[in-house]
């Protein structure tokens, strides 16, 4: 600004700068604005899209008799998928956390923190890739193990395909991705672990381990809860390694292990993916109310980490 | 039971920087030790070094010879975690665990050894440590209750249950009134002299009526200059420490002239 | 005082130097696990550098804790297991990221050569061909959705930072925001596809299209990490220029804008790394084509990871080519995202503002 005369000290600062305030501060609304528009638009046309599968049309030509029956062995086999991914990665992440916190020397636990990002980086299609050239060939002879000694399980019945691209693979696979995202928070939450609370500890004499579970672990555990549910969120979504490691099929079943039509379920992402090329019509809607379903089933597990990480917040 | 402390030499560290250099002090046994001194001058860290609490800084050690009961707490093959079991520590800003009760708490340190707790034996430890802490009548009726519910000054002597229900020889306290009013520095000091009778106790402070109150003898830390680490400059009965000091800095911390 | 005095008067300090194992102790299980299991699992199983490790796992898991137990007690013994369990997940967390890159680079690195980038795949019959068409298909819509992301996403997080202080309207926005951050991005891509099917009907495919379906993964990024990074600039640094008499929007601009723009541009080219390798809704909006488009407005338009997606689920008869395309892409797509994600960390180590933390 240039030196102001002392006279003209009080005056308003000029009509540009009023005008200029005014258009910035409106185009900063505007914004905002538009991100409500475009979430009432994901909303709005997912419903107008959507909503007219209900009459059924689109499941029945795809051979189901109403949408439901056509949603729900996705929906579990979606469910099934995130639950075997949470399985696996819940106890690593916190494994891994507790290392970048509590028992790496700091300078390797930065490099290990930046490693696990890395990981969070790599696009879902190559994991999909992964997942079919690594895990799933060189889990055959696991799954064979499992099949052989607890087949009778339902669970792990056979037959076990030599591809090995199986639920359980699939799962495994989408642990793996959901894995960057609960270390990441759970590291964080023990990292605030207030110091005095573990130095309590340990003067009372407490083991490491005897510290974190009494210092730090109640201290983390709602963080830790939210943790897992937004990874949740994330494997829930989770399109491209299913679609790239399972075939589609509509079934329910808790086989883990097998490709055998009729005996091993898929999921809604997938399913969408798998079958939108192709898809044209009713056929479509079926697919978008398909993906309504998952859109809401994300947004509650979402919101639920988010209110229990809020409510920790508030209490202290 | 109580035990007394002998250092000699004892060199403390944060990675390089030498932070406290070559203190030699006797402890006594069932008495009360005083630590004075500027901020910044070692005090509390000597003081965290008695039960290796120290090292728990990621680069903090100590060289030297911490001798109790004729044991070095430095020798190589010593356990820390056994060290802080024995020694008992009180912190500056009262710390019961956010998550237990009251009850929990003063058992936390005991569950860790004895596993299975008889519930009669763990009432007996709960109400001993609590009476001796001065706390049980004011509690009694709420050992369900979190402990976090209580005032600051019930929470440090909530602390100091939790801390003697371990039954350690050696209390050390770390400024431990400097977060609480008036009332409760007074019952705390009160409770200080009652442990005294069966506890070694040192006691770090920046409140110089304190330390003439609750101590016998007194320890004076200071740095030659900033930057340079923080020493023991004097070290005597507490009565000659606040009438007739050996050292002219002491007299001069004593009188208020800095510090 | 009480029954204090219960206490025997000639206790004694209980040892401190209980038995410990020696510093090499765990060091010395893990060779000997690696020596038993490469007898045990390699050789007498047969099972080979995997037979090898599981076992030798077992043998430190097992024998590790069990020796401590015995000689140290049975919380040491404990706190020895959860250690090794510990450094355990840290072995499994890196087998993902060691065999994928060690895949990936494998792999991919055959097929790379300067036709390979050159080529697109129009008319190709096995080999000849190359992902032109994809990167340039990537650059657009990335660049697209990064042009639509970047202002509405800023802007956004000004509005909430420095305007909206907690008022309703931005505690609402606050909320999108977390709802967008948790849509699935097929989800995204259905709603960009619903979007465009209301003005060009059923089937359309195009670049465009693909754009805002990233966009709506992208913007609920950027506004979080400029959110955070417009927090971070202090207080008296807004009020210093206030008192200068410079207006709030000059303020913003020129002194809250440049101190946070380090982080900013960390954050934003995090998003772009992110929706660089994104494949679902393009699959959906965008589609697949063999040839080079350059025109987002029409027609279909090819990614790196659709090219990738098509490449390895329908191969058609050329399967191997086709398979060989696939990781040289991938290789090429990990190497983008990588530096993205390396450059993102350097401008945000480099440029960060030298006060705060």
């Amino acid at each position: 600004m240039s030196v102001t005369d002392p006279e003209t000290d009080l005056q308003p600062i000029g009509s540009t700068s009023r005008a200029g305030d005014t258009i910035f501060r409106g185009l900063a609304t505007a914004s905002a604005v538009v991100i409500v528009l475009a979430l009432a638009g994901v909303a709005a046309f997912l419903l107008a899209q959507g909503l007219p599968a209900l009459d059924g049309a689109g499941a029945r030509s795809y051979g189901y008799d109403n949408i439901w029956v056509y949603t729900g062995p996705l929906l579990f086999g979606t469910l099934l998928a995130s639950v075997i991914a949470m399985i696996v990665a819940t106890p690593l992440a916190i494994g891994v956390a507790l290392i970048i916190s509590h028992y790496a020397p700091r300078r390797f636990a930065k490099g290990l923190g930046w490693l696990i990002d890395l990981l969070a980086a790599i696009p879902s299609v190559i994991f999909g890739m992964w997942g079919i050239e690594f895990v799933a060939r060189n889990m055959v002879p696991v799954y064979n193990w499992l099949n052989d000694y607890l087949g009778f399980i339902p669970l792990f019945a056979g037959p076990v395909p030599t591809s090995g691209r199986t639920m359980m693979t699939a799962g495994l696979v989408l642990g793996v991705m959901a894995l960057p995202i609960i270390t990441a928070i759970c590291r964080e939450i023990f990292a605030q672990t207030p110091v005095m609370h573990q130095e309590a500890a340990l003067a009372l004499g407490a083991t490491r381990w005897e510290m974190i579970r009494l210092a730090v672990f109640p201290y983390a555990s709602s963080g830790m809860v939210s943790a897992i549910l937004l990874g949740l969120g994330r494997a829930l979504g989770e399109t491209m390694a299913v679609a790239l490691v399972l075939s589609p099929s509509i079934v329910v079943s808790f086989n883990l292990l097998t490709a055998e039509s009729g005996s091993s379920s898929s999921t809604i992402a997938a399913n969408i993916a798998l079958n939108f090329g192709n898809a044209s019509g009713s056929k479509v809607d079926a697919l978008i109310f398909t993906g309504l379903v998952l859109f809401v089933i994300t947004f509650a597990v979402n919101f639920l980490g988010r209110w229990v990480a809020a409510r920790a917040v508030k209490k202290g | 039971m109580a035990k007394s402390i002998d250092v000699s030499d004892l060199n403390i560290y944060y990675g390089d920087f030498l932070a406290v250099e070559g203190v030699n002090i006797s402890i006594k046994a069932r008495a009360v030790t005083a630590l004075i001194g500027p901020s910044g001058c070692g005090k509390s860290t000597f003081l965290r070094s008695l039960n290796r609490m120290h090292e728990v800084i990621p680069g903090a050690r100590a060289e030297g010879k911490v001798m109790v009961d004729g044991q070095d707490l430095y020798a190589s093959d010593v356990d820390p975690v056994a060290v802080r079991r024995q020694i008992g520590m009180v912190f500056q800003r009262p710390n019961p665990f956010p998550t237990m009760s009251i009850y929990e708490n003063v058992l936390a340190g005991k569950r860790l050894n004895a596993k299975k707790l008889k519930k009669s034996e763990a009432d007996d430890l709960v109400e001993k440590s609590l009476r001796g802490a001065n706390l049980w009548t004011e509690v009694k009726d709420r050992l369900g209750k979190p402990g976090m519910g209580l005032s600051g000054g019930q929470q440090q002597r909530l602390c100091i249950a939790r801390a003697i229900a371990v039954e350690p020889e050696v209390l050390l306290m770390d400024e431990p009134c400097s977060a609480l009013d008036p009332i409760s520095t007074a019952a705390i000091e009160d409770l200080i002299h009652d442990l005294k009778s069966d506890y070694t106790i040192v006691i770090v402070t920046h409140n110089m009526q304190q330390a003439a109150r609750v101590s016998d003898d007194t320890g004076f830390f200071n740095l030659r200059a900033t930057g340079e680490p923080g020493q023991l400059v004097e070290f005597n009965p507490t009565k000659k420490m606040f009438t007739n000091p050996d050292n002219e800095s002491t007299e001069s911390y004593i009188s208020g002239r800095f510090g | 005082m009480t029954d204090l005095d219960s206490k025997p008067a000639e206790t004694h300090l209980a040892p401190l130097s209980h038995a410990t194992l020696p510093g090499w102790a765990p060091w010395a299980t893990v060779v000997v696990g690696l020596v038993v299991g490469a007898i045990v699992g390699g050789v007498m199983l047969g099972g080979g550098v995997v037979a090898t490790v599981v076992v030798a796992w077992l043998v430190v898991v097992l024998a590790l804790p069990l020796w401590s137990r015995a000689v140290e007690g049975g919380r040491k013994g404990t706190d020895r297991l959860v250690t090794v369990l510990v450094w355990s997940t840290f072995g499994l967390a890196m087998i993902p990221l060691v065999s994928l890159t060690w895949q990936v680079v494998s792999k991919g690195v055959g097929i790379l050569s300067p036709q390979f980038f050159q080529n697109s795949m129009a008319g190709v019959l096995g080999s000849g061909g190359g992902i032109y068409h994809a990167l340039m298909g990537t650059l657009i819509i990335t660049a697209l959705a990064t042009l639509i992301s970047v202002p509405i996403g800023v802007l956004t997080a000004v509005y909430l930072v420095e305007y909206g202080k907690n008022n309703t309207f931005s505690r609402i926005i606050t909320f999108l925001v977390d709802v967008m951050t948790g849509i699935p991005s097929i989800v995204a891509g259905l709603f960009a596809y619903a979007l465009f099917v209301a003005f060009f009907g059923p089937g359309v495919k195009m670049g465009f299209a693909g754009s805002i379906a990233l966009s709506v993964l992208m913007i609920p990024v950027v506004v979080r990490s400029t959110e955070e990074m417009l927090k971070l600039v202090p207080a008296d640094l807004r009020e210093a220029s206030y008192a200068l008499g410079v207006p709030k929007w000059r303020t913003i601009t020129k002194v809250v804008m440049p101190t946070a723009v380090a982080g900013i541009v960390t954050g934003v080219t995090l998003a772009v790394a992110r929706v660089a390798g994104e494949t679902a809704p393009l699959l959906l909006t965008a589609g697949l084509t063999n040839y080079v488009n350059f025109n987002p407005f029409d027609g279909r338009m090819t990614t790196l990871p659709v090219f990738i997606y098509y490449a390895i689920k329908e191969p058609g008869i050329y399967a191997e080519e086709m398979t060989a395309y696939a990781w040289g892409a991938a290789l090429v797509l990990v190497v983008i995202v990588m530096a993205l994600n390396v450059v993102a960390r350097v401008i945000g180590g480099v440029f960060a503002p030298k006060t705060g933390r």
